[in-house]
This record gives structure tokens, sequence and C-alpha cells, in this order.
């Protein structure tokens, strides 16, 4: 490897040039900074500025680059030299505009400042240029879990990309929930009738794509690997076990329907005229167009009720909490199936609201108009009594208390449960619930680990660390909560599809798989060139440990929210880069700290807490350590200064990939280098987590939450160290707190630490 | 002249909103050359002007830092700001657009260091405030701007005022001689993701928005709420500022009508149940509001957010299509109808009136410059006709922010297909 050389290049422009003495500034990275090469320039960001660090590298074996001007998030295009390491010391909006410009201020500012390349130079010494992942793996190959509308999307779309792909079913045939279908609701203008599924000719087209190898009456007995070499055990059923190498996984498992039985009440089981959506489908094929005969006796049909939200929007605990929003679609297509056939059949839907969303009001109009009546009421019981049902509702619009009798058939539209498997968060969740009081769900965990309880199945069998199959977010479903970024579940490379995800009908479905399938060819092709996944994509850091300095104490392997990490036989720490997402949640639970990224580092960070010039106890100058998650807090510090809103002079804030990274050394360095205090600022955690990393912040909020003890030990106030939670839009709050905070500190005695 | 290097293999994205942003990411992140296309002068889209999401209740900006720092650090992408397309000919693997370039008055020396900000006098309507605040004339689009770097409005062209914020740059950023152009981009595949445009609230005439000033529409109660809109956050009615503690919401405000939008637009009525949270967070106990509805439509699990806004006691919920709104003497608009549960006649008066307006496709298929199949609203349909036109997001459908980024993702691989098959063809 070619020796360091570390060139430095301060800014002169946006106003630094006025604001500071950056002669310096250059002093300051060539004697304390120790950089070979230091250069001003009155307007970095220009062609010629950029150009002439370009020569430098070029021309000069230049191999660290820090840049003194603007915040990181500014002129990133411009700085973006990816053939070198290059640190940003933030003097724009870290600096001169958050001071104000006036005499008082300006040797506090030029501290600042000077603080800022002291901090990018120690910073780019210890930065190395990511080689990429040694291990980048390069099957390319797609596994499609799951055969119905949703998986078989997704295997017909990657394969159309021009990627192979892996299918497997469970049942003997593919089509899933959409082949027991009479017809499905309309996917084309004018959405007035019911159409074909367009099962057999998807299952047509498999059979004939090359690209496509179908497995079914099989389950993944076992999957291991990391994305671009997964290892697939495929178990038929009586039939030999397969392994199948590929690169990423599919999901598709669907639902199942909310299991009638659980409501008596609506006459379920007491009658064969009473069925959920599933039955009716099943008489609808049989009919095939022609009129759908009374289960009891054969008898003709006159008058059908459909229940809308049987067992759902359930607000007992009883039933499903959560609305399906399938359903009223269901039941519209079902009204059709017997008003297509015979006009004179009564249908009539009862429902609270009719959720029809998009297009889907134009076939509710298309159902108005074929004589569906629509009753806003809620389903008290069903009384089946000999060949018809009594329905009792109550009626909202009459506020009334009412009932159809002799219906001859009632359907139940009950809900999607998710196909979801073992949920592997279900221990922790209880723990959290019974640390507030709640032990329902740690007494329903410990009912389930008694022997003989009915163990819930796993669908992927992962050999991870972290269990068997993707976390749950609610309710069961896979779902990632996120609202930006739906696709991005908690395990590398495995994405889920259709209702196992949310629950969701055709035409949601199938697009939903088109996305996946997306991710999927994504996932195998980031793998291919050991490049991070969203959302630090592009990232060529991975996370190394030094093993000789590992205890084997598990906390990297716990807490790492995408389970990439893994166990070796002799219990280090073993990682799976592709799996990785490079927040650095691992390297910040370390206690021994032998956990570090080319790019970040223990050592990157660490070694600008220690660059600091800090003060002695007579200067009354208090020095405050700011460790700003860079995907919010940071980003509010721009704007604040974009804003001119003015914060403390005392403070120097690094920005950290995420709260989570945050090693606690890096408090006890700070303390025990004389700074007098340190704010960390990370993003909203908990139901309506902000967190980038779903659990850095969380998990950070938690270390912290020790480190009184430590402080305490050092004979310090508690309030030397707190935590903040901050949004990106704080842009006002974020300075507010800094000063009061600096009040604060200020108010107490300099950390006696100082000068040691 | 603006130079884009562009191949029958480039992906071309129309539209820079969050769709657009999406689709171009996903499929540059795996590995495509992509030419994003955006008629504003930032990315970011409708999406940058909501205060907070359903029902997370988190910032839109949050998700855009991301999406932003994304398209800085890759090279695959071209952006292009203000920027339109006015033409597309060729076939399905080998298309060229026409993509017509507004005049920026800056250049990329742009710091966006503000002296040219502070040197313009004129103000012009600012339009990420939908109109309701105004900007100088030489200004940045937004605090989270991207491209990070100010517009001069047309406005002062030609007037003395430009030649002063031109000598206030010292980075001979601004160039007065800019001119419209329009260059041709080639690309295998397009995704159209143009987005959605309120509905015109004006044409629901009972409704009296263009007569009432204290009732407006929900995207303006947006801008209202957020702390960084005109009013800085506090919701004070357009008619005398007067605080806005009693709020009515109007759902399917133009959707679900044959005189106006036939569909559902899907978000209004989450967005009104997140919109009652504003009313408690500005007012506490004392802020009220009333939602008229025909359906309450909280699909799937933000089933659980409708819940909770029905539990809240100072959140009323009336089933009824209002028919008409006046005004009383002290400029409170008076909502009148029927209650459709027990059917009774209603005259109420409020504070402020907030239309739940309709999403409509910001360019009806019909405008867009091909033979695009669409449905009775305008929207994109998937269709073999299309070729390798791709809808995306909301032009091709009304959808929250959730689901416009699945319709994004999807799109971007159906145009991954198309290039894979001109790759292949041309080994």
């Amino acid at each position: 490897m070619a020796d360091m050389k570390v060139a430095a290049y301060i800014c002169q422009g946006c106003g630094l040039g006025e604001r500071l003495d950056t002669a310096n500034l250059a002093k300051v990275a060539q004697k304390e900074g120790k950089a070979q090469v230091v250069k001003e320039h009155p307007f970095l960001c220009n062609a010629e500025g950029v150009a002439m660090i370009r020569n430098d590298i070029d021309n000069d074996a230049v191999t660290h680059v820090m840049i003194a001007a603007c915040s990181r998030r500014a002129k990133t295009e411009a700085f973006g030299f990816s053939d070198v390491a290059v640190s940003r010391a933030n003097l724009r909006e870290g600096v001169i505009w958050i001071r104000p410009d006036d005499e008082e201020s300006r040797e506090t500012t030029q501290e600042m400042a000077d603080d800022y390349v002291r901090m990018g130079c120690a910073e780019v010494k210890k930065m190395k240029l990511p080689g990429g992942n040694p291990e980048a793996a390069t099957n390319r190959r797609v596994l499609v879990v799951g055969g119905g509308i949703s998986g078989m999307t997704a295997a017909l779309e990657a394969s159309k990309a021009g990627y192979q792909v892996v299918l497997v079913e469970k049942a003997a045939t593919l089509g899933g929930w959409a082949a027991k279908l009479y017809k499905r609701s309309p996917s084309h203008s004018p959405y007035a009738d019911p159409q074909d599924t367009g099962v057999d000719a998807m299952i047509a087209a498999i059979e004939a794509d090359s690209n496509i190898t179908v497995y079914t009456n099989a389950i993944t007995s076992k999957t291991e690997g990391a994305p671009g070499r997964f290892k697939i055990e495929i178990s038929q059923e009586s039939g030999p076990t397969t392994t199948e190498e590929v690169g990423s996984i599919i999901q598709a498992t669907g639902f199942t329907l909310y299991d009638a039985n659980n409501l008596p009440e609506l006459g379920y089981g007491k009658s064969p005229n009473v069925m959920d959506q599933a039955g009716l489908e099943a008489l609808a094929k049989v009919a095939n167009g022609g009129p759908i005969k009374r289960p009891s006796d054969g008898g003709e049909v006159k008058s059908v009720v459909f229940v809308q939200c049987a067992g759902q929007r359930d607000e007992t605990g009883k039933h499903l909490p959560y609305c399906s929003g399938s359903c009223c679609l269901t039941s519209v297509k079902q009204a059709m199936y017997f008003k297509d056939a015979n006009p004179d059949v009564d249908t009539v839907v009862i429902y609270t609201d009719l959720r029809m969303p998009g297009n889907g009001e134009d076939f509710y109009r298309s159902g108005q108009n074929k004589g569906v009546t629509f009753t806003k009421g809620k389903v008290s019981t069903v009384e089946a009594t000999g060949n018809t049902c009594k329905v009792n509702f109550h009626d909202l619009i009459l506020n009334d208390q009412t009932a159809i009798e002799n219906a001859d058939i009632v359907v139940l539209a009950t809900g999607q449960v998710a196909n979801s498997g073992v949920d592997v968060d279900a221990k922790l969740k209880a723990d959290i619930a019974a640390a507030a009081g709640d032990n329902s769900l740690l007494d329903a965990w410990n009912a389930a680990q008694t022997e003989g309880a009915v163990k819930p199945i796993s669908v992927l069998n992962l050999a991870y660390r972290q269990g068997p199959d993707v976390p749950q977010l609610k309710y069961g479903f896979t779902d990632s909560h996120f609202i930006c970024f739906p696709y991005e579940t908690r395990r590398t490379g495995i994405y889920s599809a259709g209702p196992v995800r949310r629950p969701m009908d055709i035409i949601q479905a199938t697009e939903d798989a088109t996305g996946a399938a997306m991710k999927a060819i994504q996932a195998v092709e980031n793998a291919a060139v050991g490049r991070a996944a969203h959302p630090r994509s592009g990232d060529l850091s991975f996370p190394s440990v030094r093993r000789e300095g590992c205890t084997q104490c598990k906390r990297c392997t716990v807490e790492c929210p995408f389970g990439a990490i893994d166990e070796d036989e002799q219990r280090y720490p073993l990682f799976n880069e592709s799996r990785c997402r490079r927040c650095g949640t691992c390297m910040g639970a370390c206690p021994v700290r032998v956990i570090s990224f080319e790019n970040y580092s223990v050592d990157t960070v660490g070694s600008q807490i220690k660059a600091v010039d800090v003060p002695d106890e007579f200067s009354e100058k208090p020095r405050i350590l700011i460790l700003a998650c860079e995907n919010d807090a940071y980003p509010a510090l721009d704007m604040a200064a974009m804003n001119k809103e003015v914060y403390s002079a005392w403070v120097r804030v690094i920005p950290v990939r995420c709260l989570g990274s945050v090693n606690t050394i890096w408090i006890t360095d700070a303390l025990n280098s004389g700074y007098d205090g340190v704010m960390m600022m990370g993003c909203k955690h908990g139901d309506d987590y902000q967190c980038h990393f779903v659990k850095g912040s969380e998990l950070a909020s938690y270390r912290m939450s020790k480190v009184g003890d430590t402080l305490q030990g050092m004979g310090l106030e508690t309030e030397r160290v707190q935590t903040f939670e901050a949004a990106i839009t704080d842009i006002e709050r974020l300075p507010k707190l800094i000063n009061e905070y600096a009040d604060k500190i200020s108010a107490l005695p300099p950390n006696p630490f100082k000068g040691f | 002249m603006t130079e884009v290097v562009a191949t029958n293999q480039t992906i071309l994205v129309v539209g820079g909103g969050i769709s657009g942003m999406t689709a171009a990411l996903e499929a540059a992140e795996c590995g495509k050359e992509v030419v994003l296309i955006e008629k504003n002068p930032a990315l970011g889209g409708r999406v940058s002007q909501l205060y907070r999401y359903f029902p997370k209740l988190c910032h839109p900006t949050c998700g855009l830092e991301i999406n932003q720092r994304r398209v800085k650090q890759n090279k695959r992408i071209r952006v292009l700001t203000m920027a339109e397309v006015t033409g597309i000919t060729g076939a399905p693997g080998d298309y060229t657009a026409s993509v017509k370039i507004a005049p920026r008055y800056v250049n990329e020396n742009c710091t966006a260091c503000g002296d040219c900000g502070d040197a313009a006098e004129t103000t012009v309507d600012d339009a990420f405030n939908y109109n309701m605040g105004k900007v100088k004339a030489a200004y940045l689009p937004s605090r989270m701007a991207y491209p990070q770097r100010y517009v001069v409005d047309p406005v002062v062209i030609g007037t003395p005022e430009a030649d002063k914020i031109k000598a206030a740059c010292k980075y001979d950023a601004v160039d007065l001689s800019m001119q419209e152009e329009t260059v041709q981009v080639k690309a295998g595949a397009v995704v159209w993701a143009t987005g959605w445009k309120p509905y015109d609230a004006n044409k629901i005439q009972p409704y009296g928005y263009d007569r009432f000033a204290n009732v407006i529409t929900s995207v303006e109660f947006e801008r209202l709420s957020d702390p960084h809109g005109p009013t800085g956050g506090k919701i004070l009615r357009p008619s005398d500022g007067k605080e806005a503690r009693n709020v009515a919401f109007i759902q399917c405000a133009g959707s679900r009508d044959e005189n106006h939008l036939r569909h559902c637009s899907r978000i209004c009525c989450m967005a009104s149940l997140k919109q009652t949270n504003y009313v408690r967070e500005a007012f506490g106990d004392e802020g009220k509001s009333t939602i008229y509805y025909i359906d309450i439509r909280a699909i799937d699990r933000f089933e659980d957010f409708y819940q909770k806004v029905q539990a809240d006691p100072n959140v009323k919920f009336i089933k009824s299509k209002v028919a008409r709104i006046l005004e009383d003497k002290e400029g409170n608009p008076v909502l009148h109808g029927v209650d459709t549960e027990g059917y009774h006649r209603y005259a109420t008066p409020y504070d402020l009136v907030v239309l739940a307006v309709g999403m409509e496709p910001s360019v009806s298929a019909a405008n867009i410059p091909a033979e695009i199949v669409s449905d009775s609203s305008g929207f994109i349909e998937q269709d073999q006709a299309n070729g390798a036109i791709f809808g995306a997001g909301c032009a091709a459908n009304p959808l929250d922010v959730n689901r416009a980024v699945q319709s994004a993702t999807a799109s971007a691989l159906r145009a991954i297909q198309v290039i894979n098959r001109v790759a292949r063809a041309e080994g």
C-alpha cells in the first residue's frame, strides 16, 4: 500500500475568509493536523478548486483529503472523490452561520473553526478507503417462497428481467388463494364486472419459462447464508430434499382467512348456509355462471346477506383489530355473482364503512347499478333455522335494531391472517410489555414453551442467530413500518410481498410483488460487488472484528438490528457482510472495541474527540461534545444554520451513522479529556420509531441509561451526559436545547479531569 | 447548452417527487443509468410540502434526506430540474424525449450562500407554501432544496434589480443570459411519475372556496400547521388571523362524485384524521375537530389510527355529505346539511373549514406527449399498448406514500426489463 499523504484544503468562500483567520486554520492543519499538503482557496467548490484537489490526488500522491468548507451535506458531488479518504470540517453551517458576526464572538468562533480543522485532520488519518467486501458473493438467482398470485408475479417479473428463479409452493399446485376464486375483482377500466383470475395463464407462463424452477408440495426447511450466497434446503412431501443456491429471497406466503369458527354468534357452523368468502367462491365455481344453489337443500336462492368486518376491526380483543382492506371489494364482487345470474336475487351488504378506494369506487357504483343493496349497520347475530337465516343488525342510519328474515345464504367477510411464521421478537415484545406492567404476552409466551404446546411453524427456517423468520411488525404482518421505504425488512436480501406483509387485494399484491422482485434483483447486484443496501446504499465498507481482543460476550450478535451476525463454532461473532447495513450498532455495542469499519471506527470518532483543544479550568470556556445522528439531527443543525440560528461556541459536533453506533468509550474519553458535557441526539424510538436502522436509537438509549453508574464512578454529575430525541424538523428546537444545555453545564464547576 | 449523455439503455424518469426519486434510485442502485426530470427547481414533490405523515406522525423531510443523500452520491443519476418533457418519439428500447429546460438564471457555481437573496427586493408568491406567503425574487425553494441552488424569478429579468442580484454574487453563479432550451434525451424506457395535484376546489361551488376566506384546502392546512410554514405553525384563519380552534373537515370534497372526480382519492380520510392531531397539538383540549364523511377509509392497520382519533372526545364524526357552506357575520363558515345518522338537519358554524380535496393526476394521461391508456380520471393504466412507458405512483393511481413507493419500485423493474432486453440484444 502506498504511503499515507494527507492534504488539507481550506475554503475562503461564503464568508469564511472574512469571518475566520484562514491562515491560522492552515497553520493548525499543518502543525497539529500534520497535513503534508495545505492549501487555502478562495472558492474551493468551483471547477478550478476541485481540479486543484484532483490534480494533487493524481499527481502528488495525496491519499487522504481534509476539506474545511461547508457541511458534508453541501457540495457532496463536487467533493465526492471516490478514490481517496475524505473528511469534511464544517466551517460554514457548523461555525460562521451559527455564530454572531461581532468582535466579541470572534475569538470563540475562531477556536471552534480551529477545532473542526483539528478534528477533520484527525479523522481522515484514521480512515481507510473501503476496499470492498472480499466475500462478495455472486449468485444471482432469486428464491420465491409461495406460489400464489404474489409469488407467481414475483417469479415471472424477475425472470422477465433476465434472472433465474426458484419457486417453492407448499401445496400440490400453484395458484394459492386466487386459484380458489371463481373470478377476481376488475383490474382495468371500466371496473364494472368481475373478471377472470388469470391464474391458469400465469401457471402456463411459469411452466413455459425456462428461467423458473418450480417445487410444489415443498417447503424451505433450511435457509442459511446471506445475500448473494443463500443455501436453501427444499423438502418435498414424500420426496427428496434438494439444495438450491440463490442470491436473494422473496417471501410471498400470503394469508389464511380468519377462522369463522370463532364467530358462532354469526351462525357459522350452525348451518351450511352460513359461510365465509372462500365458501361462497367454492359454490360459485360449481355454479360456473349459473344460479348458485342453497347448500342446505339445493333450493333456489332468493336472498343473500353479506356481513362485512366479521371478526375484524374488533375492539373487544377477541378477533382481528385491523381492517383487511379487500373484503368490501370481494363482497361486492360476490353479490354480482348472484345479480349477474339473476337480477331478482336480493343481495344486501351490511357494512360500517365501505372501503373501496381508487377505482374501487367505479366497481361500487357498478354494484349499485346492478341492484346490490348497501346498508350501514352492525350485525349482532345470525340465527340459522332450517333452510334460512335471520340476520339481526343495528341499522346505523335509522339507529334501530332490525333484522333481515329468510336469508338463504349469509356470507361472513372474515379477514386476512398473515402466513408469516414464527414471531422472532415475541419474547422481546413480551418482556417490554411486562416491564410496562402487562404480563399477558409473557404468560402467553411461557405457555407456548411448555411441552406439548402447539409451536408456530417457521416459513423460512433461517439458520440465523436471531431466529428462523423475518421479524413481524404488528398483528403478524411482516411489514417494516417505514412509510418512505416499505421494502426494507430487517433481514437484508429477504423481501416480503403480498398479503403476508399487510392485508391487501390482488391489484396491490401484483404491484407489491413486482416491487419486491425489483428489490430482490437489486440485492443480488449489491451483494455481487460488496455494496451496502439501503439506507447506506453504495457504502463499500464492512465491519471487521479483531478476534484476539474479543471476549465472546455476544452483545454484537444480539443487538444487530438486521440479524447480520452469527456465532462460529468457537462462539466468536461471524459477520455476514452482505447482510450488514453498516449502521455500526455492533461497534457501539462492543465493550472491548474490537469491531470497526474502514471508514468509521472507534478511532475515527475517538481521535476527533481527542483532537479538540480543551481549555484549562480557569479559562471559563467549557467544552461540550455533541454526537448527532447524521440522518436527522445533523441535517436539522445544518438547516438551523441556514436560518442563522445562533448556538453556543462551546459545542463541537460529530455526526454519527446512528446513535446505535455510539460506543460508551467515546463518552468516557471525552470526560477524561476534560469535556464538561456530552449531548447525544438521535431519532425517536418506540412504536412509531423514526430510526433508519430500526433499533439503533432504542439500543443507544438503553445503553446510555447505564452511563449514570460510570459517571458516579468517576465522581461526575449525571447531567454531564444527556440523550435527546431529535427530529429533522427540530430546526429551532435544537439550537435552543444546545443553549440551555450549555447554560446548565456552565453553571456546574469545570470538569475536574481537565488538564490530566 | 445542457449536455445529457443518454443511450437506449438509459431509463428516463419523469417527475422528481417521492415516486420519481424512488424509481430513479432503485434503478440506479441496480446499476442502471437514469435521467431524472423535474419540473420544479428542486426535487421532493408534494410530500416535501407535508408537515407530517400518517400514521406515524413523522416528518416527510426525514425520508427525503435519505433519498437526497442517495441521489447525491449516485453517479448514475443525472438530475434535470425546471425541465419538462414536451415530446416522446420512438418505440420501446429506443425512445427520444424532447426536454424543455426553463432558465434558472443561476448556474452550478452557486454555493447557496444567500447573498443574492439579500440583494433582491421584489417578492414573489411562495409556491412551496401554496402561495400563502412571499419569497424574494432570488430564492432557495426550501431549506431542504436539492439541488441546493438558488433560483432567480423571471419577473426581475431585464430590470436593474437583476443586475444588482448578479453583482451580489461573488462566485459568478448568476447568469442572466440563460435562455430556455430544448434537449433531446435518448431512453430505452420511461417511468412517468408526475404525481398528483389537489382537485380545484373552486369547482365545488356550494362550498364557496372562491368566496369564503375561511374555507381552505387540506394541502393549505398542511402548510398552516407546519412550524416552517407561512404562519410559523400557528393555525390562524385567513380572514382575520384569529386562532382556528373549531375546525370542520369535509371529506370527499370533489372525490366519489360523478360531477367532479369519479374515484375515491384514498388518502383524504387518513389525512383529515391526521390533521385533527394538528388541531389538538396546537390548542390541546381547546381544539375541536369535526369530520363530515361518507365512509371512513382507514384501511388495514390504519384502523388503529382511526380508533385512536375516535377515542378523542374533541373529535366528532358526522356521517353526512355537506350540502353547502354559507358565511355568518363574523366570517365563520356555516355548514348546512343533514346528518344521515338520525336524519336531522344542521347549520353549524366553525372557525375554519378544511376541504379534504381529492387527488387528480398532475398531468392527465391525455396530456402526456405519447399514446397512453388511461382510466376515466386520467390516471395511467397498466397496458401493453403503452409500450415501455410505465406509470408510477400517483400518476397511475391515487395512492398514499407507502403505496406510491411500492408502485415506483415496481415501475423501476418494468423499465429494467426493457433495458436488459436491449442490452441482451446488443450483446
